[in-house]
């Protein structure tokens, strides 16, 4: 069976087995969450108006999503003026080349989760690149274990906001380019997500290559594999489980090291929305950040959640349960 | 005939917090071409030790294995072992079990389909061609043995190593892959060593049973030598005098001379007869 076919199935499965019940307990959950929420907010007031609740957060959801269609109309209109004012002139002269401008509006919600989105995967994914090889070399070798752990120690628990001023620094002072391919704050984002994100990982496939069941290694031995062999058809698949879980932790801290790195360093992306809103200190601005914040949950949600769905693929142990 | 594989006065150290400990103590043994050699001996005494200093995944402290007329030097195919636990990379199927040995011992003497067919071939041996593309979760206890007595085989090893092949199942797979290594053997003529601790299986498969006492310091205590005719049947050997003494020598060793010292001295018997019946079932 191809992968696509064996999605197919599992999803078929979870459609047939999907049942009222399983709805029935996370709905009656929501439910009393959004009520307590309604009951709860409507008593705190702030300088700002009264703590938002469901429903005006309701509204601001919508007005986000007035804001950027608005915007996107604006937009088009722009282009669609410039086209018209050169097709004229090209009329007029038909040497004339015509020259567009991009449009440069201010970035709306949806912009900004597009921007934080894309930044914590190119982070998530370096810190991936270079913590799986390193954590399978330090759990092949204790040696290089030895004389490695001491630095992992001392860095894992670094806090984004330290590694931040520093990174931004380097960045600046390193990345000169009349043209750059990427901004400075996208760079500055992204290594600070891939510093502190790619610790679970190393660790977690560090643990799993060292934890190969001794039954394997010797039998790895009676056949003499060679040490690439060894590696990719004993060592890999049977970390695949430990790694995916170091996985699925890194790309949950990469999601909330982000959003706190762009509110300190007001690079694009929800983090610096929230803090714009923050700053802003309209009578919207409460329910605005409350949009933020549940669209920042929900979309670490998702993201856990496609990790995990690559995971059941990948992983070849199906008893394990996995949730 | 020619002695194929020599152990000879092999020991082993194994080092402890309060120095060395002796495990095995000058254990020599001949095993000729084609022959099945059984081990037996109480739990601790040192029978996969012996397997595992064969099968060069320790090194003997003094002595050594002499494959040939050559010393072994550390692991290698052509010494090919059947875990306990089947030991089958849970991630591949049956067949890519087997395959990954085949490429590695075949690769430049077999082509693509010469291997193929090694590979099913082997995989037939066993009875095991339906559940080629099956993952070993998929397959049931037996059947992982099964495929892991193929993958050895199919390493045309010079000298098959099996550590207690069959004693993580229950009685009837049991007996069935006895029937299956038995018929096998008859075919293919391989050299086996096979560590046991089940008495009816040693007098059953073995040309000889090799006997070990207790350890520390564990050594060869006894050889018997089997002569049962083959084909053998387990129903109908039940009854046969000499099976029934051969099982009574093993047994006499294991129960009299090698009785395991129990730390409760009123557990001992009870323990033992227990043992014995267990053997006897």
């Amino acid at each position: 069976m191809n992968i696509p076919s064996l999605f197919m199935a599992s999803l078929k499965d979870r459609i047939e087995n999907f049942s009222i019940k399983s709805l029935l307990f996370p709905l009656f959950g929501i439910v009393v969450f959004i009520l307590l929420w309604q009951v709860g907010a409507s008593r705190v007031n702030t300088s700002l108006g009264v703590f938002p609740g469901p429903t005006i957060v309701y509204q601001q959801w919508n007005g986000l999503v007035q804001e950027h269609q608005d915007e996107r109309l604006k937009e088009d209109k722009f282009y669609e003026r410039q086209y018209k004012r050169i097709e004229a002139r090209q009329a007029k002269d038909p040497s004339y080349v015509g020259k567009i401008r991009s449009y440069t509006g201010k970035p709306t919600f949806f912009d900004q989760i597009f921007t934080s989105l894309y930044t914590v995967l190119a982070g998530f994914i370096l810190a991936s690149v270079l913590a799986i090889p390193i954590g399978i070399l330090i759990g092949l070798n204790g040696s290089v274990y030895s004389a490695l752990n001491p630095i992992i120690q001392v860095f894992k628990p670094v806090s984004p906001l330290a590694w931040l001023p520093l990174v931004t620094m380097v960045v600046s002072a390193t990345y000169v380019s009349a043209d750059p391919m990427f901004s400075k704050s996208f760079l500055t984002s992204m290594f600070t997500v891939t510093l502190c994100c790619m610790w679970p990982t190393l660790i977690n496939t560090a643990v799993g290559v060292a934890a190969v069941e001794k039954d394997l290694l010797n039998v790895s031995k009676v056949l003499r594999l060679n040490w690439m062999t060894h590696v990719i058809k004993i060592v890999i698949p049977s970390a695949i489980p430990l790694m995916f879980t170091g996985l699925r932790l890194s790309l949950g801290i990469a999601w909330m090291v982000l959003i706190a790195a762009e509110m300190l360093a007001q690079n694009p992306g929800l983090g610096k929305f929230v803090w714009d809103e923050f700053q802003n200190g309209s009578s919207n601005s409460l329910g605005r950040i409350m949009v933020a914040v549940l669209m920042i949950g929900f979309i670490g949600f998702l993201l856990d959640r496609v990790m995990l769905t690559i995971q059941r693929f990948v992983s070849w142990d199906k008893t394990q349960v996995l949730r | 005939m020619q002695t194929h594989l020599n152990i000879s006065k092999v020991s082993i150290d194994f080092p402890t917090p309060k120095g060395p400990f002796r495990a095995l103590n000058d254990v020599s043994l001949k095993i000729n071409k084609g022959e099945f050699v059984s081990l037996i001996g109480h739990s601790g005494c040192g029978k996969s030790t012996v397997l595992n200093i064969v099968a060069g995944l320790y090194d003997a402290t003094e002595g050594g294995v002499l494959l040939d007329g050559k010393e072994i030097q550390g692991p290698g195919p052509e010494r090919a072992v059947v875990f306990q636990n089947h030991s089958l990379l849970p991630w591949l199927t049956s067949y890519q079990n087997v395959e990954l040995a085949v490429k590695q011992v075949f690769n430049k003497t077999k082509s693509k389909k010469e291997m193929h067919d090694w590979i099913m071939h082997n995989l037939e041996l066993v009875h095991m061609t339906h559940a080629a593309d099956k993952r070993p979760d998929e397959i049931s206890g037996g059947m992982k043995q099964r495929v892991g007595i193929a993958r050895a085989l199919a390493m045309e090893p010079s000298v098959l190593l099996m550590d207690e092949p069959f004693g993580a199942l229950d009685a009837l797979t049991r007996a069935h892959l006895q029937d299956s290594l038995m018929e096998i053997q008859k075919d293919l003529n391989n050299t086996v060593i096979m560590i046991t601790h089940d008495v009816d299986e040693a007098v059953l498969l073995s040309d000889r049973i090799v006997m070990m006492t207790n350890g520390p310091a564990a050594t060869v205590g006894e050889i018997l030598h089997v002569d049962l005719e083959r084909p053998r049947d387990r129903l109908a050997l039940a009854s046969d005098p000499k099976y029934v003494d051969y099982r009574a020598q093993v047994l006499t060793f294991l129960y009299e001379k090698q009785r395991k010292v129990e730390p409760i001295a009123a557990g001992k018997d009870a323990k033992a007869s227990d043992k014995g019946e267990k053997a006897s079932a």
